[in-house]
Parts: structure tokens; C-alpha cells; sequence
């Protein structure tokens, strides 16, 4: 088990990938990233049962991720990098020709760690949904993960999903929405108002859980923690993670401009600035 | 022209059905998820016999093929069945995404294709699938054409790593295929060998293109007659060496002529050996309410359309 500490130093250097990335190229969503990556850090380097030397498609025996909101790939990236998938310096080709790191995550590079395609958003709760009751018939309790936008929500797939999970009892399963209360045209609430996801999933039939510092390590790890103590009861569980766009620099905290746009030069320095360089820059 | 006789008329999801089953007994990887239509794609052997194995989605076809695609992680082989419109257009994304683009193991089994669904009318007659499916990068795309031919390509289509999409219909109809007849994905059938003009038919219009071969040959014409059950992989070769030996070219396939059969024979000879070419198929139409028989003749896709066809497409030669 990791310390909160160690921990936060590898959120840092994350948040310094997520910025180089984007602003190497020029494009790409640092926003969302952000915002997920105490998230993400905590899972691959604390709560996942996992082996990233030897990745294999199957993961027989192993916890697996999805991310159903591909756009935050520079986030979902720098953390398989990070935690062994395959080699940081790789990082430097995302979003570039012949690159592995496509904007969007694939599995059709063969980049180790990325288990299905997502950017056409809505589709990842059934994805994940399918390898739980794999991991079922194939008698494996390891758990499946999924990280959702909020803004996500709104596809109608998503809720065909959520539907099945509980009338099915897919109780491996702990899905993850990143509560940021943006999206492309402003804020969810104005672009379309989805009312209280507690009640709504609660309808569905699953266990939900409120994670109110989304952006604090100690509370995201004991949340995860926390939902792990919920699986194998009968119900899916989902996590609503209030986190903000942006989060780790101040400039870009709390605003939707920021869901996929670049940083210029000079932000880029104030950015790197707020996060200190802890294990090597790739 | 070769005589074919058969014994009974099957519909071609029954074969499926019956594959599906024997896949059950054989192959324990082998899973099947159906969207609230169980009995209409004759799944109900696999369910009963193996309920663990079995998915009942309920009416959320996208979230079927989203959970057929996570399936495949843990070495599942999961075979989707609703009717053919809710398995392509319904789930295009969901198939190009997580299916297609993540180069998942998936079977996507669709019945009720084309106009032959019957009185339901246009919105369940889909007559654009094989396109959509086929424009799919890594597809494979397979129209069999009577039941026994349908069982046997369900059976060799588990052994395929790789997306593949099945589609089948609901009339039934003659059930000539040799019930012992290997089916071998991408390799097309020779079912007469001719000379004045080939014919190249799919699914339901391949039993057709026997009648019109039988009329042609009352007429001194000596068709050669070959089966497509793959649109994708396409036998190029089979496809080139008839159209060399008889200098023209009828399709004929339950479908759009955009996108269709009739298209993918077309591209391929247009780039390695222009050869006129006729093709049967509905022609950018939707379809109606109607028994099968009355809109396979009202859209033009019977027997004598095909003799009409390859008569035209005879005089168009050089
Ligand atoms: C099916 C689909 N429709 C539209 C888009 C374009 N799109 C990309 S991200 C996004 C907003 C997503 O909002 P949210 O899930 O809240 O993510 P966040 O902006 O908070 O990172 C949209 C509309 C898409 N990728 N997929
Ligand atoms: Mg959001």
C-alpha cells in the first residue's frame, strides 16, 4: 500500500505530463484530466490488483479499467506510463503521426494497458458490464472499473446500462462519475440539467456512494477503499466524484474553457510552475 | 444445368438457431445475448440448455453490443441476435467503437433482413446492412443462403477470431445445401458452371438464380451460377476467373443496390477487368408491407428478373 505522500508526489508529475502533452501538440483535454487524476493515480498505484509488465488483453485474475470519457486520455496515459505499461518517454508521441498514443485511447495500436477503444462517448458502462460477467462465468472476483464524465450521462446508452447492472446484480463492478459540472457548451446544469444522480441511480437499483473531495487523495483512496466493501452484494456500485475541471492549476480550476484547449507558452510555464517536477519529466 | 432438388423449405434463422445450439455443446467460450427477441431468432435451445451462458438484454441493442464487446475480455465469444435493422443501424457507433475499431471477437447475428420480413413494413425491412457492415474496416460480412448453409457458417464463424456479421432472414426456403457441406468464410460456392454469362447471388436470391439458370438453359443460355455467402472478404478470384470465361455479369442479392453485392463485384471488376455487368436489387427504394412473395416480385427481385438481367447484360457484350 502507497502513502497519501507518495501518492501525491506521483499526482504532481502527472499533472506536469498532462500539461506537456497537450501543450506539445497543441490539442487534446487537459481539463477533465485534471480533474481525475488523484482518481486515476489512486487506483493504478494503490487500489487495483493489477500487473503492468505483462499486460494481456484477457486480464485473467487482475482488477481492469475502463475509461468510458476517452477524451482524458493525457490522464489515463501518463498513469499507465507511470505505473510500467509501457515506457514514459512514449509519452512524448501522443497525438502524433504513427503513434500509439492516439487522442483517443485505442487498442488498436496494441498500446499495453488500454482494453477497448472509448471518445464516441456512452459506450464504456456496457464495456465494462461485459468483462464483469466474463470475470463471473470465468469463477475470476477480481473488479471491474469505470470512469464516467458527468456530462456523459446525458447518452442514453449509459442508463440502458445502468438498467441491466442491477436487474442482472453485477455486483463486480464500481463505476466512477467525475462530477466536475462541466461539459463542452458550459456548465451541466445549464446545458442539460440531469437533477439529482443520486436518486436517479438509486432508482436504477445500485450503491451509490457521495465523494465530496474528488481533488484529495486520502479521501479518494478510502472512497475506493470504501466501494470495495460494497462489491459482491448483489448491487453495482457507483462512486459520484465531486472533482473540479482543471484541478492542480489555478488558471484552468473550475471552468469548462478549459475541457480541450491547449495551453500557450507562457501558461504552460505558469502551470508547470504549480507543479513541481517529483519523478523525472519524460 | 445442374439439377438441385431439396426435400423441405427452412428458414435460414432456424439454421442459425441450430447452430447456435450445437456451438452450445461444443464450444463452453461460446456465449449469446439477445435483445426481447429470443424466439424470433430462434435462440431459445441455446437459453434453455445453457443459462448461464445466455443474456436476456431486454430492448437495448446498443448496450448488447457494448456487452458482448467487454465479454470478449476473459476469452468469451459472444453471438448477438436481434433482426438485422436494431443489429447495424440501430448500433452503428457502438459496433465501429467497440466492436470493429477495438478488433473485438464479436458475432453480430442478425435475422429478418431485407424485404422478405414481410408485413412489418420499411422501418424493420433493412436493405442497407451489408454496406454498413462491410464498410466496416476488419469486418467480415456473410449472407448465407438456406438453413443448412446458415448453421453451418454459424459453427465456422466461432472459429474466426474477429468481428464478424451474420445476417439471415425469416421466410422459409428451399434447403438445398448439402447438410455435410463445409463452409469456408471468403470461398464462394460454384453451383453451375456456364458459359454465355455468370451469376452471382446472395442469401435468398442465390435459390433464385437456380430458377433463372433453369429458364436460361430452357432458352439455350448456359449460366454459370455461384453463391457469395461472403460479401467481405470477397472471393476476388472466383469472381475474376467466371467474369473472364463468360464476358458478363449479373448480382443479385436482398438489398441496396448501393453498398450491396452488386457494388463490391462491380468495384473489384471495374479495377482489374471491366465487364458489363446487371445488377438485381432494390434500387434506392425503401420497402413496404407486403407478403415476401409480393415484394420480392414488386421490387424486383425474382427469378425472371435475373433471366431479364442476364439477357441484357449477354447483349451487352462486345
Ligand atoms: C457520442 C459523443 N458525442 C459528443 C462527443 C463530443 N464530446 C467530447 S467530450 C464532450 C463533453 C463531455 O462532458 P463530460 O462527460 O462532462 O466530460 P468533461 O468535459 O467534464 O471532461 C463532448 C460533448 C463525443 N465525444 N461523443
Ligand atoms: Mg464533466
Amino acid at each position: 500500500m502507497a502513502s497519501t505522500a507518495e501518492l501525491e508526489k506521483i499526482v504532481t508529475q502527472v499533472r506536469r505530463d498532462i500539461i506537456r502533452m497537450v501543450h506539445a501538440v497543441n490539442s487534446g483535454h487537459p481539463g477533465g484530466s485534471l480533474g481525475c487524476t488523484e482518481y486515476l493515480v489512486a487506483l493504478y498505484f494503490d487500489i487495483m490488483k493489477h500487473n503492468p509488465s505483462k499486460f494481456t488483453m484477457d486480464g485473467v485474475g487482475e482488477d481492469l479499467f475502463f475509461l468510458s470519457n476517452g477524451h482524458i486520455s493525457p490522464v489515463f496515459y501518463s498513469v499507465l506510463a507511470r505505473s510500467g505499461y509501457f515506457p514514459v518517454k512514449e509519452l512524448a508521441t501522443f497525438r502524433k503521426l504513427n503513434s500509439r498514443l492516439q487522442g483517443h485511447p485505442t487498442t488498436h495500436e496494441h498500446l499495453e494497458g488500454v482494453r477497448m477503444a472509448s471518445g464516441s462517448l456512452g459506450q464504456g458502462l456496457s464495456n465494462a458490464i461485459g468483462a464483469a460477467l466474463a470475470k463471473k462465468l470465468n469463477k475470476d472476483n477480481s473488479i471491474v472499473y469505470s470512469l464516467h464524465g458527468d456530462g456523459e450521462l446525458q447518452e442514453g446508452q449509459i442508463w440502458e446500462a445502468a438498467m441491466y447492472a442491477s436487474a442482472k446484480n453485477v455486483d463486480n463492478l464500481i463505476a466512477t462519475v467525475d462530477m466536475n459540472g462541466q461539459q463542452i457548451d458550459g456548465s451541466t446544469d445549464k446545458v442539460l440539467n440531469m437533477g439529482s444522480l443520486r436518486a436517479k441511480f438509486e432508482a436504477f437499483g445500485w450503491h451509490v456512494l457521495d465523494l465530496e473531495k474528488g481533488n484529495d487523495m486520502a479521501s479518494v483512496v478510502n472512497a475506493l477503499n470504501t466501494a470495495k466493501t460494497h462489491t459482491g452484494k448483489g448491487k453495482p456500485v457507483i462512486i459520484l466524484m465531486k472533482t473540479e475541471m482543471g484541478n492542480g492549476v489555478d488558471f484552468m480550476m473550475g471552468s469548462h474553457k478549459w475541457h480541450g484547449v491547449a495551453p500557450n507558452d507562457e501558461q504552460l510555464a505558469q502551470a508547470l510552475n504549480q507543479n513541481a517536477e517529483t519523478l523525472g519529466d519524460y | 444445368m445442374k439439377k438441385y432438388t431439396y426435400t423441405e423449405k427452412k428458414d435460414t434463422r432456424s439454421g442459425f438457431g441450430a447452430g447456435l445450439s450445437e456451438l452450445g455443446k461444443t464450444n463452453p467460450n461460446v456465449v449469446a445475448l439477445c435483445a426481447d427477441l429470443t424466439g424470433s431468432l430462434k435462440m431459445d435451445a441455446f437459453a434453455k440448455d445453457h443459462p448461464e451462458r445466455f443474456f436476456q438484454v431486454g430492448i437495448a441493442e446498443a448496450n448488447m453490443i457494448g456487452i458482448a464487446a467487454g465479454l470478449t475480455i476473459g476469452g468469451k465469444i459472444p453471438f448477438t441476435g436481434t433482426f438485422a435493422n436494431f443489429s447495424t443501424g440501430r448500433v452503428y457507433d457502438q459496433i465501429r467503437q467497440s466492436v470493429a475499431y477495438s478488433d473485438k471477437n464479436v458475432k453480430i447475428c442478425a435475422s429478418h433482413a431485407g424485404l422478405t420480413l414481410g408485413e412489418d413494413g420499411a422501418t424493420h425491412q433493412i436493405l442497407e446492412d451489408l454496406g454498413l457492415m462491410k464498410m466496416l474496416p476488419g469486418m467480415v460480412v456473410i449472407n448465407p443462403c438456406d438453413y443448412n448453409q446458415t448453421k453451418a457458417a454459424t459453427i465456422a464463424i466461432a472459429d474466426h477470431h474477429g468481428p464478424v456479421y451474420l445476417r439471415f432472414g425469416r421466410p422459409t426456403v428451399p434447403n438445398f445445401t448439402p447438410a455435410d457441406q463445409k463452409f469456408e468464410i471468403g470461398k464462394a460456392v460454384m453451383l453451375n458452371e456456364g458459359t454465355d454469362v455468370s451469376i452471382f447471388a446472395t442469401g435468398h436470391l442465390v435459390w433464385k438464380a437456380i430458377e433463372a439458370g433453369e429458364q436460361l438453359a430452357a432458352q439455350g443460355i448456359s449460366a454459370e451460377i455461384i453463391n457469395i455467402h461472403t460479401i467481405k472478404p470477397l472471393d476476388n478470384s472466383a469472381v475474376i476467373n467466371s467474369a473472364k470465361k463468360t464476358k458478363c455479369v449479373v448480382t443479385a442479392e436482398e438489398h441496396q443496390m448501393n453498398g450491396g453485392l452488386g457494388d463490391s463485384i462491380a468495384q473489384l471488376l471495374a479495377r482489374e477487368l471491366p465487364t458489363p455487368l446487371e445488377m438485381v436489387a432494390v434500387n434506392d427504394s425503401f420497402g413496404e408491407s407486403g407478403t415476401p412473395a409480393q415484394l420480392m416480385t414488386k421490387y424486383g427481385l425474382d427469378a425472371i428478373n435475373i433471366v431479364e438481367a442476364a439477357k441484357k447484360v449477354i447483349a451487352r457484350k462486345a
